[in-house]
């Protein structure tokens, strides 16, 4: 479990996070959604540490990051998998090599045994054969993919994922989001994921963290955001007229 | 003001660049890929200016000698002195601080911006010392040879030069090089070799680690780091001079 406890964040004279607290549960798909320039990223470069909190708690299993040395730190970094928007694998290695990087910097396994674990983490994510092929030569599906099969490698307690679905085919995005909740609830990890993408809100958002001008506004669950009426959320979820008709459509069959 | 504040920004960086490595076998395997980019795949360009530069130097410096008091063996001896006091330790660093140190910052800065160096520091992995720490040995390792193989085909270049247009003959230009030799000159150009070597990777590596943006910056820190890198290739070489020759 993450747990963030009033924390604050200014750049400057702007204030990006303005005492946010929430909690992110073990076994869940969490998720921050926010329009853009809320602080929904800053919120989760707070939380992996890539951003410093000006103050507040950041809490892995009552651990708290903030508090930590380079050292302990770099133990909690351990168990943190995060999938990058645009993925950011390693140009010059192979599929093989991205996968076993970790491993390779952080385990005492000898080659063959970091390949059988980048073997069965492609594997995991539809992608056994692909070893040898780079980044460059694979398409932006593939690419989340390997850097899934990347951040599993290691066994992680935590997994981040920042927009995975940006610039994916709405059938790839769905891939991915299945993906996602089916690594979180086989491995029992926690799992956030920042989103702007209604579909994966509505379809794997177990625990969803609403952000609005730096403030948590909302936090709920997948139910509770089809049915709620804060006029924010309303506003940022059903944006558009077909939205809204899929949540009449929703309250409607709830209803029944 | 900003030049005060990149300095202190680079001093705090070396000072996390020269740590313990996660790995020393991963340390290892890095260093002889960073060799192999940064060093050999530089010889072809130092090969080529060297013997150019060479020919140049000698040719020069026989179109120069209109009196007869001068003896002939002075070609040689003033070929061999600006090679290696100046052409092959300076010359040669300023054009692989063009070719090296763009390509560094332009890697760097590419990781950067496409967040590659957000992951290894998700990781757990120190990625200063994981990405700069075995170019900056590399090339100190390394530079020194470059410098040595360039000297030695100035010499050469400026031989075939005096040979070809009979403007000297081999034993002449021979006995110029041997001439008031001191071991002292080849120890201040390998000196000044290792000093910009490191003075190259890690500017160029500083730049490219601390880009901000998109391909544009990219490009931006590129260039920032080939002006920068090679203004204090020529600042140091000042210094270096008055250090060890005088």
């Amino acid at each position: 479990m993450i747990e963030v406890k009033n924390i604050n964040k200014t750049f400057g004279d702007n204030k990006v996070l303005d005492d946010v607290s929430a909690s992110f549960h073990k076994g869940k798909v969490n998720m921050i959604i926010g329009q853009s320039g809320q602080g929904k990223s800053v919120l989760a470069k707070c939380i992996v540490g890539l951003h410093e909190v000006d103050s507040g708690e950041v809490l892995y299993d009552n651990r708290d990051f903030c508090k930590m040395d380079r050292l302990e730190r770099k133990a909690v970094r351990q168990e943190i998998g995060m999938l990058f928007q645009g993925s950011a694998l390693f140009d010059s290695l192979t599929v093989e090599e991205n996968v076993m990087f970790p491993l390779s910097m952080f385990t005492k396994m000898t080659k063959a045994e970091m390949q059988d674990r980048a073997n069965f983490c492609l594997e995991r994510v539809n992608l056994a054969g692909r070893n040898k092929l780079f980044p460059s030569e694979c398409s932006g599906g593939m690419q989340k993919r390997i850097a899934i099969a990347r951040a599993i490698a290691m066994n992680p307690r935590y997994l981040f994922c920042d927009e995975p679905n940006s610039g994916l085919d709405p059938k790839t995005s769905i891939v991915i989001d299945n993906l996602i909740r089916e690594i979180t609830y086989e491995y029992n990890i926690t799992t956030i994921v920042i989103t702007h993408d209604m579909n994966s809100v509505i379809e794997i958002g177990d625990n969803i963290l609403f952000i609005y001008q730096g403030k948590n506004w909302w936090q709920g669950g997948r139910d509770e955001i089809i049915t709620t009426d804060n006029p924010e959320i309303n506003g940022f979820v059903y944006a558009s007229e077909f939205m809204k008709e899929i949540k009449e459509t929703l309250k409607h069959k709830k209803a029944h | 003001m900003k030049v005060i504040n990149n300095i202190g920004k680079y001093i705090i960086m070396m000072t996390i660049v020269f740590s313990k490595p996660e790995k020393w076998r991963i340390f290892r395997i890095r260093l002889f890929q960073e060799i192999e980019f940064i060093g050999i795949k530089s010889i072809p360009i130092v090969a080529l200016m060297s013997t150019f530069m060479g020919g140049v130097i000698a040719l020069q410096t026989a179109s120069n000698m209109d009196s007869p008091w001068l003896p002939q063996y002075t070609i040689g001896y003033i070929t061999r002195s600006s090679t290696i006091l100046e052409f092959s330790p300076t010359i040669i660093s300023l054009i692989l601080a063009g070719k090296v140190g763009s390509n560094i910052a332009s890697e760097i800065g590419t990781m950067r911006v496409t967040e590659q160096i957000d992951a290894l520091e998700i990781m757990g992995v120190n990625s200063l010392n994981y990405l700069v720490l075995p170019k900056i040995t590399a090339a100190m390792l390394f530079f020194p040879v470059l410098i040595i193989f360039s000297i030695g085909l100035s010499l050469i270049g400026g031989w075939l030069t005096l040979t070809m247009s009979d403007l000297a003959s081999t034993d002449t230009y021979i006995f110029g090089i041997r001439s008031f030799y001191t071991d002292l000159e080849l120890q201040y150009a390998l000196t000044k070799a290792v000093v910009f070597a490191f003075l190259i990777t890690s500017i160029a590596s500083f730049y490219g680690y601390y880009t901000k943006g998109g391909a544009l910056d990219v490009g931006r820190s590129s260039t920032q780091s080939v002006v920068s890198s090679s203004i204090a290739i020529l600042i140091a070489n000042f210094l270096l001079t008055q250090m060890i020759l005088l």
